[in-house]
């Protein structure tokens, strides 16, 4: 057992994946010589070589189609893209190639691949460099999505998506990098598609996403010691595949459900699951499920403004003790 | 560029020089395979057999087959939604190209990839992309494997001269230059992206060959209309990927005889320009270099009959061929097989 920080655990896992198969290849801009402009892979150019750790230009289309043929034809590449709002220029191999390929050749193609990205806001960078785009990456057919929230699911869902033999999006939260948790010591291996409780509780489910996972267990604590109210908070940990038993099974329990997401409003991931749990299990509810977001609006860059966008502790408690108390 | 010219090339004396008899007759049968294949897809078009969408290369025969012949059991060839002269070149059946254009249960892709689409990777066909651009870095990804693992295989990425102009090309030249990865960039330049001739979107007069300074690259420009042109300068850019010295880029000159997509009657041409192309037809000149290095009639009118039975029957067989069932719809999603997304 260690603690260590979450950008720590970045550069554990792709080590430990790296050391144990020669196919996993590691590309992106500054990631070599720099080890990243988050220093979340410093050491590895030094610890696999130029070979396997490679600068590329700032050309992000050229990063994801290359992983995209090395992948088709024999390699496990691990892609970053610097920031995940960058995605926009290179969406094609997002939307398009990487998650069609199979289908659209019956089978015959395969693309065994994991984008690694510093997603979300915190560091006042504004519009373009702040942003949660799970929402995006959600909605493609062909895609699986993590995000994991503390240094050891990183390590453990980052080893399972170089795994995995479909493409994987892995969005780190640049707000969680100088956080620091237990990590065991030894190999680490995690499972795609589950969720994790992280909080039992009886009176009203949280669901929430890397960032805002921290946060949801925060006002969980105030509100059991502030209100009398018991949440039981899951991180979701995985979009696709999304772990539905575990929020159907908690629903079931508590009667209630919240989200507290990062991406703006529309489309965001809480809907989905809101929508699930109205088809499935509409007649656990005691009363409606509720989502706690960041305003369908752009990022702004100053920390004040910032700070009233993203769901805060406060709005979690306010919110969840305004839906069960009136 | 003359005929005179072309026929200059022929040394007109014997069968053995660089290219031999074997991959001549090879080169040839390939060519009609494609035109007959082509010919045929518009054919079952005009009967509303065909469905969706397909682009034609009929006209441009000669770089897919030059190219072809020129490759080894292991390259990889990359190609776009005018893709069925590439994939029939790499050995591909005509049933399966034709059925997945009729989107039939026989097709290549059993109709769920669509004329676009064509992938055969028993054969190489490592794709064909219809987003203008994408491919390039994907083939630049497959030579990386290559490269990384000591394979000696080269990927091949066939594009139009429209393509040039999208940025996915230029990050892809300079990713494979820097790299120095196997790699060979094809621009089939038939003088028009969709509609619009190239020369009025382009800054340069050769859309691809005047980039390839700005990486380091030869400028090469060859006459994609006669296969031996395509075949050499093809055997010369795999030779020095496959010794490790990088990318080439090829702009072969030629032209489409049919419109972008079926549904083009290519009007914006300027009257005469088919007719001046149809002179330089690859497969007329290509039966006449035949005929110059002594191949008899009989040996060209064989090889004419064994390509239409094959068109022939392909055919029949696909117009007999039952249409997907429903049971391949969610199939091939993810690697398990399947579609699920949630427990
Ligand atoms: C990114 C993108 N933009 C536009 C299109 C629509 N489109 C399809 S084919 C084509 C023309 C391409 O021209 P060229 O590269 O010369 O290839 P050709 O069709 O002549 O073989 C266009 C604009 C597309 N498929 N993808
Ligand atoms: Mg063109």
């Amino acid at each position: 057992m260690a603690e260590i920080t979450y950008r720590d655990a970045v550069i554990r896992g792709i080590a430990q994946e790296m050391k144990r198969d020669n196919d996993v290849v590691f590309l992106g801009e500054d990631v070599a010589k720099a080890g990243g402009v988050f220093k979340a892979t410093v050491g590895l150019y030094e610890q696999f070589g130029p070979l396997r750790v490679r600068d590329t230009p700032i050309s992000e289309q050229a990063i994801l189609g290359a992983a995209m043929g090395a992948a088709m034809t024999g390699l496990k590449p691990i892609a970053e893209i610097m920031f995940s709002d960058f995605f926009a220029v290179c969406f094609d191999y997002i939307a398009n190639e990487f998650p069609k390929s199979r289908y659209m050749s019956n089978g015959q193609t395969k693309c065994p691949l994991v984008v690694r990205t510093g997603n979300g806001a915190g560091s006042r960078f504004g519009a373009q460099h702040s942003q949660s785009v799970e929402n995006w990456c959600m909605m493609i057919p062909g895609l699986k999505v993590v995000a994991p929230s503390s240094p050891v699911d990183v390590i453990g869902l980052l080893a399972a998506a170089v795994r995995d033999p479909d493409p994987v999006i892995f969005l780190e939260h640049k707000s969680l990098y100088p956080t620091k948790g237990e990590v065991p010591d030894g190999e680490i291996v995690d499972k795609l598609g589950t969720a994790k409780v992280v909080r039992p509780g009886r009176d009203a489910t949280i669901l929430a996403l890397a960032l805002m996972v921290p946060r949801a267990v925060e006002a969980a604590d105030r509100l059991k010691a502030e209100h009398g109210i018991d949440c039981e908070v899951i991180d979701v940990r995985s979009l696709v595949p999304l772990d539905t038993q575990t929020i159907l099974g908690s629903v079931a329990r508590t009667h209630r459900l919240f989200t507290v997401e990062e991406n703006p409003r529309l489309c965001g991931w809480g809907a989905e699951i809101v929508s699930i749990v109205a088809d499935e299990a509409f007649y656990d509810l005691d009363g409606p499920p509720v989502r706690i977001t960041t305003p369908h609006i752009p990022l702004p860059a100053a920390d004040v403004l910032e700070d009233m966008m993203l769901p805060t502790v406060e709005r979690i408690v306010d919110t969840v003790r305004r839906s069960l108390q009136g | 560029m003359a005929t005179a010219q072309v026929r200059a090339e022929a040394p007109g004396s014997g069968l053995n020089d660089d290219i031999g008899e074997a991959k001549r007759l090879a080169m040839y049968r390939s060519q009609l395979r494609i035109r007959e294949a082509e010919q045929r897809a518009y054919d079952l078009f005009l009967q509303n057999l065909v469905k969706g969408t397909s682009h034609l290369s009929l006209g441009q025969e000669a770089v897919a087959s030059g190219f072809a012949e020129a490759m080894q059991k292991g390259d990889l060839s990359f190609c776009t939604y005018r893709g069925h002269a590439h994939t029939l070149a790499r050995g591909v059946s005509v049933e399966k190209v034709l059925g997945e254009l009729m989107q039939r249960d026989n097709g290549l892709m059993r109709g769920k990839g669509g004329s676009m689409h064509l992938t055969s990777e028993e054969h190489g066909v490592m794709g064909s992309y219809a987003i203008i651009g994408a491919h390039l870095p994907i083939a630049c990804g497959a030579a990386w494997r290559a490269q990384y693992k000591g394979d000696k295989d080269v990927s091949v990425c066939f594009f139009g001269d429209g393509t040039t102009n999208i940025g996915a090309f230029h990050e892809a030249l300079n990713f494979a230059a820097i790299w120095k990865l196997p790699v060979v960039f094809v621009c089939e330049n038939n003088l028009y992206m969709e509609y619009t001739p190239i020369g009025d979107v382009t800054a340069v007069p050769h859309p691809a060959a005047d980039r390839a300074a700005s990486y380091g690259l030869e400028r090469i420009i060859i006459d994609g209309n006669d296969a031996d042109a395509v075949y050499r300068a093809a055997q010369k850019a795999f030779a020095k990927a496959r010794a490790g010295e990088g990318p080439s880029l090829i702009e072969a000159l030629t032209y489409r005889h049919s419109g972008h997509s079926r549904a083009d009657p290519a009007k914006y041409r300027p009257e005469g320009e088919l007719e001046k192309w149809k002179e330089r037809d690859p497969i007329k000149i290509y039966r006449e270099r035949l005929q110059q290095f002594g191949i008899s009639d009989k040996v060209i009118a064989e090889i004419d009959a064994s390509v239409r039975k094959e068109v022939d029957d392909a055919t029949e067989t696909c117009k007999a061929a039952p249409m997907p069932p429903a049971d391949i719809l969610t199939t091939d999603v993810y690697a398990d097989g399947g579609w699920a997304w949630r427990n």
